[in-house]
């Protein structure tokens, strides 16, 4: 467990329950990334400015990471081109046929005990590790 | 307009917090899900720090009748498991655990510039699109309406 960060993961985890808090209590919305993203590509008036200022607002959490952190922020892919297209493609029908991800269901739907995601979080956490084993144990 | 904003303020804490924990980064997400390598369990206790404060949230949530800044609070009410849900779940989970990524993070990710986050981000466009528009099309949202609650 060399890799473990307790304590930057429970502040970490503590923003994101932050962010989803503030969208639910001020606007009502659950912070559920697939959800928030996926209705952008069926747009409905009235209903997308506020997804669209949500997404640029994850893409500013880094770039306001990086004006504070000690140091840059480097991160490691090592999957192929063809895998990151396969994954993508697997993410982005899976979440949208599910109705959720690791935040609307990981984290919103699981904080008020809805069946359906404690049921959804335990399947894609078991097809994860399962996929994880193949790759890394079975197949290389 | 202070809708917008409230929604840049949640993004940008989620983002930061994707950041700070490093879900941000494939390698740390697939180092929780390795249980037979060097396990990582750093994960688990970003979900638990976020579900204390959504737990917090709901908690107040249950004391309104409305939010600050809308007239409704639009939280899902289904309780059935169906195969949508399962299926779903299942496609997502093996997707995620080929490269590290789920949505929130790959697309906090395109901020840092790297070419293979924008074609997984693109990619997971296209699935999402595929899902809503294909032969088994019924987006969940319309499913949920036809429901009656949401998903």
């Amino acid at each position: 467990m060399q890799n473990f960060t307790p304590v930057s993961a429970l502040i970490g985890g503590g923003l994101i329950g932050l962010g989803a808090a503030v969208l639910l209590l001020f606007n009502g919305r659950i912070a559920g990334i697939s959800g928030i993203v996926g209705e952008l590509l069926r747009p409905v008036r009235g209903d997308w400015v506020w997804r669209i200022a949500f997404v640029l607002g994850l893409l500013a959490g880094p770039v306001l990471h990086q004006l504070f952190a000690a140091q840059p922020l480097s991160i490691t892919i090592h999957a192929q081109l063809p895998v990151l297209v396969i994954a993508g493609f697997l993410v982005g029908f899976g979440t949208n046929l599910g109705s959720g991800c690791t935040s609307g269901h990981g984290v919103c739907g699981m904080a008020r005990l809805s069946p359906r995601s404690i049921v959804a979080t335990g399947i894609f956490m078991t097809a994860g590790v399962v996929t994880v084993y193949v790759v890394r144990h079975v197949v290389s | 307009m202070r809708r917008t904003l409230v929604a840049f303020l949640a993004g940008s804490l989620f983002g930061v917090g994707l950041t700070v924990s490093r879900m941000i980064d494939p390698a740390k997400v697939l180092g929780f899900l390795d249980l037979a390598g060097d396990w990582d369990p750093s994960l688990a206790l970003v979900m638990a720090g976020a579900l204390a404060v959504m737990a917090i949230a709901y908690r107040i949530r249950a004391g309104r009748s409305a939010p600050f800044f809308a007239d409704v609070f639009q939280i899902p009410t289904r309780r059935d498991i169906d195969a949508r849900l399962a299926i779903g779940a299942l496609i997502f989970g093996t997707g995620w655990g080929l490269v590290g990524f789920c949505p929130g993070p790959a697309i906090s990710g395109i901020a840092l510039g790297r070419y293979e986050v924008m074609v997984f981000v693109l990619a997971m466009l296209a699935g999402m699109a595929a899902q809503r528009y294909g032969p088994w099309r019924m987006s969940p949202a319309r499913v949920a309406r036809a429901a009656g609650g949401g998903a």
